[in-house]
Formats: structure tokens, sequence, C-alpha cells
């Protein structure tokens, strides 16, 4: 079919939906209360294939009498509006033919035998072509998977209340080591793009339907928008302990903070002495608070006056030395613990290296932030 | 293990090591009117009573002191050891022990007080290339005088000495009355000191009516080295140039017997070396090591674990520590560590836990 064809023909079928539309809807209305609308006079317009077989012929002239008198109170109403509401005889019949012209046309569209086109048929290929508002997206239920989900939770629930079976302890579905989907990959899942706010009301619904006592029913769908996350500390890569002449274990680090740059050998079975650069830590670390840094890895561990220490530090000052050597200290004696507690340490921040680094100085800026004495003249 | 019941200085031996024993309150103004650390001096306020640990230094110094005899020239004694480690505190306890004996002590706080921050300085009338120092003479004068009480009395003076064209000392008068001239007399002070110290060189060894003199310096590196003061066209003063340093010198030099010399070696107060020093031959220099060769070297060490021990109980016996955590294993542990049982860091850290 031609385009134009089509673009006269959805023209004819707009005018004829009118009718159909209107008149349907107002022989639903009004047919109870039997009234007279305009549209079944349609039907006295001869072969229509009007299912509205309902309408006798015993309506026509009271149809007729109601139409004349209608079209009469029009026309002392409203003198400007005389044309289209005086509906003679031919008129209807030609819009009648029209109208049957018209689906023939519709269902020469969609493919189908124009004899028998039943009227649910063109119900049916109208609401295909003109997508109307129910089918809009703000008219679909939202959610409506999940929220069936927490509504078949609940009526569990109630089905184990009426049978005095329901306990506050179920079974609840694991969530440690699983994250939500993120924005991203819902959609992927979906295949449709998400707002931000359908994603917050996505994950809320969830959490509802996690906060349910027996939301054990439904885990499976549950662990379908969740994924697994990776255990940190097993990207950190653990030195062997070596062991030196006499058999006494140690092992090296090294940190960096803000510019100073910090070597530590860990001995094992010592007496917990530390040298710094050749001198004593007392000496070298006058201030409690670096002293305190360095004492931080060893206790958090336990093993305060176990190991002997030898560092070298440079570049800096005081406190980046003191904590390039804590860092150095916290990655030395990884070799030295178990797994467990190696994740430990790593939760407790003495395995990160510190990203603080001296900002840069701006031009127009006295420095990196401090701008220049604003004077009003 | 901390408070041990002697008193009596005489009868310690290595059996007390790392206890404490009370200094009697009396003893305390009579006795170190100037001497001790200030940091000892406030806990000696708070704690309502002087505590010193018996140490192996202390104890090692006593112990020469009792067999040394005291014909042959005297022995000089040099504490050293590290910032903080309690050289101060075992020279006082050295010259508890002389005050007790009954000895005559000499005890100079600080030598260093001596080579810097001096308001004045006068020309001296003595001698024209020296400067003498009023008001640090007079204040040691005073303190010598509390010291000794019981000693002025009975010296007298050999030899006549003239202050100025009206003042002049006798010989025959005690020493108390010189002391007090000194004392008087601001101006003259300076002089006065040197005189004293003069008498008593030569009164120490002798047999009739001797007593024994004991020196105690602290700081003695400050004899040696370079002062702050200036002379009013700004050239650098000599130590030499200083009348109480040039007589203190003669002291020290081992050319009188019937006593012996104690010195700390410090560096908190020195001027002009680096704080990582402590050595005797870093401290005191060329000029310093030479004077004071020979000597008997007393390292002072930090804590041992003994001697921690004794510490970490005697602040919880006083209610020191009050944080509950110190008095736990980890406490102690964590204080061992931060510290490096070092005395006065473990005191500084104590202070505000």
């Amino acid at each position: 079919m031609k385009c134009s064809n089509i673009v006269t023909q959805m023209q004819m079928l707009l005018l004829s939906t009118y009718f159909l539309f209107s008149p349907e809807r107002r022989t639903a209305n009004m047919a109870a209360s039997g009234g007279r609308t305009v549209g079944s006079f349609l039907w006295k317009c001869g072969n229509c294939c009007f299912n509205f077989n309902t309408v006798s012929s015993n309506l026509t002239r009271q149809v007729l009498s109601r139409q004349l008198c209608v079209s009469a109170v029009l026309h002392r109403k409203n003198l400007a509006a005389a044309g289209p509401e005086k509906f003679s005889e031919e008129f209807i019949k030609k819009q009648v033919e029209e109208f049957n012209i018209g689906k023939r046309h519709l269902a020469n569209m969609m493919g189908e035998d124009p004899e028998t086109f039943t009227q649910g048929d063109i119900n049916r290929s109208i609401a295909y072509l003109f997508p109307s508002g129910l089918f809009d997206k703000k008219a679909k239920p939202l959610m409506k998977d999940t929220f069936t989900k927490a509504l078949a939770v609940e009526k569990h629930q109630d089905r184990l209340r009426g049978k005095d079976l329901f306990t506050q302890d179920a079974k609840q579905i694991s969530l440690v080591g699983s994250r939500w989907l993120l924005k991203e990959e819902l959609e992927e899942l979906l295949v449709e793009t998400i707002s931000e706010h359908d994603y917050a009301r996505f994950i809320q619904l969830m959490e509802r339907l996690l906060s349910l006592p027996y939301c054990s029913v439904e885990e499976d769908f549950v662990q379908r928008y969740r994924r697994q996350l990776e255990i940190q500390s097993s990207k950190q890569q653990v030195q062997p302990l070596q062991y030196d002449q006499h058999g006494v274990a140690y092992s090296t680090g090294d940190g960096r903070r803000k510019t100073a740059m910090g070597t530590v050998l860990l001995r094992d079975s010592g007496s917990g002495s530390i040298s710094i650069n050749g001198t004593n830590y007392v000496h070298y670390f006058p201030v409690l608070q670096d002293r305190e840094q360095l004492m931080f890895p060893l206790h958090f561990m336990e093993v305060l006056g176990r190991f002997d220490m030898q560092c070298s530090v440079s570049g800096g000052g005081h406190s980046s030395q003191a904590g390039a050597l804590r860092l150095a200290i916290s990655r030395a004696m990884l070799s030295f613990l178990s797994e467990g507690q190696v994740e430990t340490m790593r939760q407790a921040g003495l395995l990160t290296p510190d990203p603080r680094i001296k900002e840069r100085k701006k031009p127009g800026q006295e420095g990196a932030r401090r701008k220049f004495t604003w004077k009003k003249r | 293990t901390c408070l041990s019941g002697t008193s009596k200085n005489a009868c310690q031996s290595e059996q007390h090591l790392g206890q404490y024993y009370t200094v009697p309150a009396s003893h305390f103004h009579t006795v170190f009117p100037h001497g001790l650390p200030p940091r000892y001096q406030q806990q000696v306020k708070t704690f309502n009573e002087g505590c010193v640990m018996v140490r192996q230094p202390a104890l090692e110094l006593i112990s020469h002191l009792k067999r040394a005899d005291y014909i042959n020239p005297t022995l000089r004694y040099l504490l050293y050891g590290v910032k903080g480690s309690g050289k101060t505190m075992s020279l006082c306890h050295a010259v508890h022990y002389c005050s007790t004996q009954g000895w005559l002590v000499l005890h100079i706080p600080d030598a260093h007080l001596w080579v810097k921050n001096c308001k004045e300085l006068l020309p001296s009338s003595y001698h024209a290339s020296r400067f003498d120092q009023p008001i640090q003479a007079s204040n040691w004068l005073r303190n010598f005088r509390t010291t000794n009480e019981h000693f002025l009395s009975k010296i007298k003076l050999r030899q006549r000495y003239v202050w100025t064209k009206r003042e002049s000392t006798e010989e025959g008068r005690p020493l108390g009355e010189l002391v007090d001239m000194g004392v008087s007399r601001v101006k003259s002070s300076s002089d006065v000191v040197g005189a004293v110290l003069k008498e008593l060189r030569l009164q120490a060894g002798g047999t009739e009516g001797g007593f024994r003199l004991a020196v105690a310096v602290d700081g003695v590196n400050g004899l040696w080295g370079r002062t702050t003061l200036k002379k009013e066209d700004k050239s650098p003063v000599a130590p030499e140039e200083l009348t109480l340093v040039h007589n203190l010198r003669k002291m020290i030099n081992n050319d009188w017997c019937g006593g012996a010399v104690i010195a700390t070696l410090s560096q908190t107060g020195s001027l002009y070396a680096p704080s990582s020093a402590y050595l005797p031959q870093e401290l005191l220099g060329e000029e310093g090591f030479d004077s004071m060769d020979p000597f008997i070297p007393v390292p002072v060490s930090l804590y041992s674990e003994k001697e921690f021990e004794s510490c970490y109980l005697y602040y919880l016996d006083r209610h020191w520590l009050q944080h509950p955590h110190s008095q736990t294993e980890e406490g102690k542990k964590e204080l061992i560590f931060l510290s490096n049982r070092n005395p006065s860091v473990l005191e500084r850290l104590c202070a505000f836990l």
C-alpha cells in the first residue's frame, strides 16, 4: 500500500472511529436507560456490521423524531454550529458507506479478510495502530513482578499464621558477601532504560521484601538480582618468609607516604628493639604521635615484643616518615600472619597506602585553596 | 619490690637494685636546694615524698667512693649516657650519699647556666681580662650556704682577702663570713666564689679537722665548649674569660687530694652540640677531654627490665597511672614500646595517663 493511501485511509478511519467509538460508548452508557444516541441512527443507514442487533427498528422512529427535535434544539441554541448537526438521510448513508470502505481498507492493511472483519477485529487493529493511553508507560503497573512476589510472601505468612506455625526466626536469606545489582546491570538485564528514581524504588521494594520474615520463600527471585562481592584480600600478594643463617625468620616491607619512602627489615624472636637509620627510634621520633604510628600495626596484632626492626627512611617530614614506616611494617608483617589476620589488617586500613599528596597551587590564587586578599578597591 | 625501708645509703648494696628508697623530707631542702631536675621536683611535690630508684651507676659510684683512698690525687668520675637516661638523678643520689656521710658537697647544678643567658657581665676587678657574673655567683653562694651550714663555721680561712679598699676578710675568720659577704656584696661575688673554692681545695685533704670534699658538677661539658655571651664589641666570650668557669676548672684539675669529682655530661643544655651526641669525646671536645683525662667513665643506661618493672609498679602504687588500660599487661607492653625504657620519656608519658 502506498503511504498516501494509508494516510487518506487513516483520515477516513479517524472520522469513522469518531463515529465508532462515540456511539459505542454512548450505547453502552445509555443502553440501560434506553437512550437514543446519535450513533444509533447509523444503524438506520443500512448494512453496517455493527453488532447492535439489540437496537431494533422501533427505536428508529423515535430516533428520527428525537434526532429531529435534537437538531431543532440545537438549531435554536447554536446557529453557528448548524452544519454537522443536521443529519440528513443522504449524509448518513454516505457516512455509513465511507465507514464500510474504511473498514475494508483496514482489513486489507491488517492482512485479513475484508468480508469477515468484525468489530472486535476493528478494535484490535485500531489498538495496534494507535496505541492508546492504556499501554503508556505511566499507566503500567510499577514493578509488577516484585510486588507480586512480596504479596506472595505475605500470603504465605498469613497462611502459616492461620495454621499457627508462624515463628519469628525462620530461615533468612544470607546476604553477606553480595550486593544489589547496579543500575547499569539492571538495565542490561531488563533490556530497557531505567531512571534513577525507578532504580531507587526497585531497591526500596526489594528491601521491603527482605524485611518480611519469610522472605526465604522467594530466595531465588531475590538472588537473581544480587551479585557476589569478590574478597579483596585475595588480591594481596603475601611474600613467603625468608630465613637467614641462624634460622631466624625475617621479612622486608616498604611503604610510601607523601614523598617519604621507608623500608623495614622485620626479624622474628627479638626483643622489640627498633633502630631507624642507625639511631634509636626514641631519638629519631621525639614526638609521641610518630611512635604511636609505629606501634599501631604491632599493637593491633598483639605482637609488640616479638619483632626486632631495622628501618631506613628518607624524604618527607617526620609525620610522613612515620606513616611510610607504618605501611612498611604492616606489609612486612603479612608473611608472619594467617589469612584471617591479613583480612583484619586490611579492614583496619593498615595495608592501604594513603593517597593524599600536596595539592597543586593554582594560578591566580596564593596557595592551593587560599585566594589572594580581597581588596574592595 | 618498689619501696625498700632503708633510708641509709650506706647499707645499700646490689640486693636493693631496682628498689626505691625514700629521701627524708628534711634533707630535700638542705641537700638539694638546686640540684634536682625540674620534672623530678614537680613529682616530689605531687607525691609529697621523694623516692629515688637505686640503680647500677649510682651504686657503682658509691662503691668507688667508699673504697677510694684519699691520699692520692682526686679521682674523677664521669657519668655519661643517652639523653634522659638518669645521669642527673644518679649524681643526686651520690651527692645525697656524700652528704649523709658528712662530706662537704660542692654541687654545681648546671654548668651551662654559667655560660649562657647571662644578663650582666662585669669586668673583673681581680683580673683585667676576665668577666664576672654577679647574679649567678650570688645565687650559687646562697645555695652553697644552705647545703653546708654546719661546715661554714668550722672552716677557717688561711689567707687574707682584700675585696675593695675598705673591705677585707682576715685570716682565721670562718668561711661562713666569707660566704655571707659574697651574698651581700653582689659585685664581688664571683671573686668570693673563687676564694671559697681555693680555700676548700687547700683544706680538703688536711689532717687537722679534715673533711672530704665532693665536687659534683652537672653538665661539665659546658666548661669547655663555647659560650653564647658577647662582649660589648660583639665578639664572643671564651669560657676561660669567665671567672666562675676559670675557678671551677681549677677545681676539677686533680692537683688536690682528699675528695672526689663527680661530673655528668649533659646534652640538653649544651650549646652547639648535636642532639645525638652523648659520648664524652663528642661532648667534651678536645680540650675538655684532655683536662678531664684520666677519669673513670660511668655509663648510665636505660632502664633494664627489672628497673622498668619497679618504676611501673611505683607509679601504679602512687595511683599515677589513672587509665584503666595502663594497668593491664598490654598497657605495660605499650608503655615499654613507646618509651623504649627511657626514664624521662616514660615519666613524660605517664604524666598524662
